[in-house]
């Protein structure tokens, strides 16, 4: 047994729920083990996610340099390989290290510009002394020493900061709102509710680098003169949650947040609020009468939360990533934030790639790059011999943008003219396996299930549209139905009290704009070219066939026979169209008919 | 079913009266009994400053909150988008089949429940499932099934 007690290299496990969900508690757990057993006498630390979420589990090593090789794709068997080998014997598994200077992570990391992921997956975030050691809490300082509120605000408006919560609105000016109105009781709120099924950025935010918000909120809470706010999180993130309630115990107990912060006569108390399952409740009237014990109903706006919000008290309400660019800006000067970005959009954007893409995970770009350079450069395109059809862009609110038009540079108002929106950065790439009447449909599901009810034309009319849109993937719709969605889409986006009903139409109206040929082959020719809508399609296997039983072994219902070695067939009458057989296939041997 | 009310009470103890802290005290009560009972809503109506009427409007206005009871097991399989381009319909089928219900249902021995979520914010692994509060990622049909045998075992 060895026992080495002042090894000076560090072992870094990468416990984010994404990492974990890709098997790291297992790594960590053999890590510890490892350690102990042995007597290493290394210290075994955590962190949150880096971004590269398709690498993951992640480990890395540090060395008393403080040089990283970070590890991807380990497993528990790999682990104990890194230990023996590079941990305690000094010698690297060049094989399994990321290097950043060359190939996939240097393409990965080349055009990323981080401000609110930069201490993510890099310092632990259940220890304050990591965020402090990378200049945590200066800014908070420095703003209360000065005892400027308006200069605060100043800056901001300056930076060009716009909120990264899906509308854009500038954070200056809200917050110069909330400044003018009346005391004493103000109020401050951290939207972390991330409706937008695809996005994830505000999870990754708060489960690695957590006081960054905090800090961020207690800035906003001096320059608009509150006193109290609220984290509404979402129920489904238990991790962020259990993180964010560290992180205000150690910094309360650090006096960076409470009574009298630093002894410089600030109060700032910060309380968390469990969401409880409604996507309306990220918009922000909701989300105050959810707070309030309510059912999240929005209500018509004015008067907006900055002069009556929250209990009826003036409120500021921002989106996790916009609270988190807030003490980059005060460290660094808002010049350095304007100095980035295009005429109306400044600084960095994080955007969440997911679905048919080939490094999923979260990047943080400049803004002004284009979708092309995100999803084929950052992104490395689908991964896959498949183009790239579409990406879906904003949610639910959003829209389908399609290849052609990757030239698109990202800036709000371009991307609007899209007839996607910037919303809060999720993008799901989609290849020529995706249907696009599927997804229009797929969106008004959820909308139609997430629609509070108050206003009619979005309860009943989200509905209709989806009821239109599963006969036309059934097979059954009517050449009518196309104008029909048309006009239902306007009415609604008129007729609606908040963001929801407003927005609801936009998939399918990108959909219909970019995809109509989609719509109309459903329709006419009975046929989906991209093989989702079982009743629109077969599956057969050609002759690039090679025989190699992978179809036959994967398929649900076992209806495609043939030996190794000989071309296989499907049994179109046992079928039951799922695709698998074309996701297995390795030689692109099953085609849509 | 009756329900221990002292339990009930604890809870109001614990978070407090105000009609503000009806979320919290919903989600409490279904922690400990894994479900919302109908009789928790009448008893704390009873007892504090909230009403049965906005109690019962908040307990049906969010996803989370159950009024029935659940497995041993909560099985959510995610159909957020990336999940949803990913294959999660297909999932659901194969989940569906090796329990034996229909998502929204209880398995007859009350060890699963299967429901559906929209995200749980790990899409770049997607197709995902969640298990109780443990997640699983980049699955597929057999897989999902495989995470479920192991459970078994
Ligand atoms: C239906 C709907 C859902 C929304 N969901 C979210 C959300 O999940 N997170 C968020 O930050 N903002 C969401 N918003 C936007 C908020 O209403 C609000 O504009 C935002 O929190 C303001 O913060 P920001 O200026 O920093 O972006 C949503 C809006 C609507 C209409
Ligand atoms: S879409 Fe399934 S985890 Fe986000």
């Amino acid at each position: 047994m060895q026992t080495q007690t002042n090894n000076k290299r560090t072992v870094v496990v990468g416990m984010s729920t994404c990492n974990i969900a890709a098997g790291a508690q297992e790594v960590y757990d053999l890590c510890r083990k490892t350690v102990e057993e042995k007597k290493l006498g290394v210290e075994v630390r955590i962190t949150g996610c880096l971004g590269m979420c398709y690498a993951e589990p992640q480990v890395q090593i540090v060395e008393a340099d403080g040089t990283r090789s970070l590890y991807c794709d380990v497993t528990a068997q790999r682990m104990g390989k890194i230990i023996d080998e590079h941990v305690v014997g000094g010698v690297p598994r060049a094989q399994w290290i990321a290097k950043y200077d060359e190939g996939e992570t240097k393409d990965l990391m080349g055009k990323q510009r981080r401000i609110v992921l930069a201490n993510c997956g890099v310092i632990d975030p259940e220890k304050i002394e990591d965020y402090l050691a990378v200049d945590g809490y200066k800014a908070l300082r420095s703003v209360l020493e000065e005892k400027n509120p308006d200069k605060v605000i100043d800056a901001l408006v300056k930076s060009g900061l716009r909120g990264r919560g899906g509308a854009g609105f500038p954070t200056g000016m809200k917050w110069k709102f909330a400044r003018a109105e009346k005391g004493p009781k103000k109020y401050m709120i951290c939207n972390a509710d991330e409706g937008d099924p695809g996005a994830f950025m505000d999870r990754t935010t708060l489960e690695s680098d957590p006081h960054a918000v905090l800090e961020g909120m207690a800035i906003g809470g001096f320059a608009t003169g509150a006193d109290e706010a609220y984290i509404y999180c979402r129920a489904e993130y238990p991790m962020a949650i259990a993180r964010l309630y560290k992180a205000i115990a150690q910094a309360e107990e650090r006096g960076f947040l409470g009574r009298n912060i630093m002894g410089l006569g600030f109060d700032f108390v910060i309380h968390i609020k469990e969401g409880a399952g409604a996507f309306v409740c990220g918009e922000e009237t909701a989300l105050m009468a959810s707070i309030e014990g309510r059912r999240g109903m929005p209500r018509i706006r004015p008067p907006f939360p900055a002069q009556s919000g929250l209990f009826g008290k003036p409120t500021t309400i921002n989106n996790v990533e916009t609270w988190a660019n807030v003490p980059w800006i005060i460290r660094n000067g808002w010049e350095a934030f304007a100095a980035m970005g295009t005429e109306k959009s400044k600084g960095s954007k994080v955007f969440a790639l997911a679905g048919k893409i080939k490094r999923g995970g979260l990047v943080e770009v400049p803004m002004g790059i284009t979708l092309g350079e995100i999803i084929h450069e950052v992104g490395g395109g689908t991964g896959t011999n498949r183009k790239v059809k579409a990406v879906q862009m904003g949610g639910p609110s959003g829209g389908c943008v399609p290849a052609e038009l990757f030239h698109t540079k990202i800036d709000y108002d371009e991307v609007t003219r899209t007839g996607a929106i910037m919303g809060s950065g999720g993008m799901v790439v989609m290849d020529d396996t995706t249907c696009m009447v599927d997804i229009a449909r797929y969106f008004l599901d959820f909308t139609q299930l997430e629609s509070c009810g108050k206003c009619t034309f979005c309860r009943v009319g989200t509905k209709r549209m989806l009821e239109i849109l599963t006969r036309i993937c059934a097979g059954k719709g009517e050449e009518s139905d196309i104008a029909l969605l048309e006009d239902l889409a306007k009415q609604i986006k008129t007729t609606s009290l908040c963001g929801l009903g407003q927005t609801a139409p936009n998939p399918v109206l990108t959909t219909l704009r970019y995809f109509r040929h989609e719509y109309e082959e459903h329709i006419r020719d009975h046929k989906c070219r991209a093989g989702r809508c079982r009743s629109l399609c077969t599956f057969t296997i050609t002759d690039a066939c090679t025989g190699c039983l992978i179809c036959a072994r994967n398929c649900p219902v076992s209806c495609i026979t043939g030996e190794k070695k000989t071309m296989h067939v499907i049994n179109q009458k046992a079928c039951i169209r799922c695709g698998v057989c074309r996701d297995f296939c390795k030689f692109d041997a099953v085609v849509v008919g | 079913m009756t329900i221990d009310l002292a339990r009930v009470d604890a809870i109001v103890a614990r978070k407090g009266e105000g009609p503000e802290m009806a979320i919290p005290v919903l989600q409490m009560i279904q922690d400990e009994f894994r479900y919302v009972p109908i009789e928790a809503i009448e008893h704390i109506a009873k007892t504090t400053q909230m009403t049965e009427a906005q109690l019962y409007g908040v307990a049906t206005f969010f996803a989370q909150f159950r009024l029935t009871p659940v497995g041993e097991r909560i099985i959510k399989v995610c159909h957020g988008t990336a999940c949803h381009v990913g294959g999660a319909v297909g999932l659901t089928e194969a989940i569906e089949e090796r329990l034996g219900v229909k998502t929204g249902e209880n398995t007859p021995d009350m060890k699963y429940t299967l429901t559906s979520v929209a995200c749980v914010g790990c899409c770049s692994l997607a197709p995902v499932v969640m298990i109780d509060s443990t997640t699983y990622g980049r699955l597929d049909r057999k897989k999902s099934v495989k995470v479920i045998d192991d459970l078994e075992s």
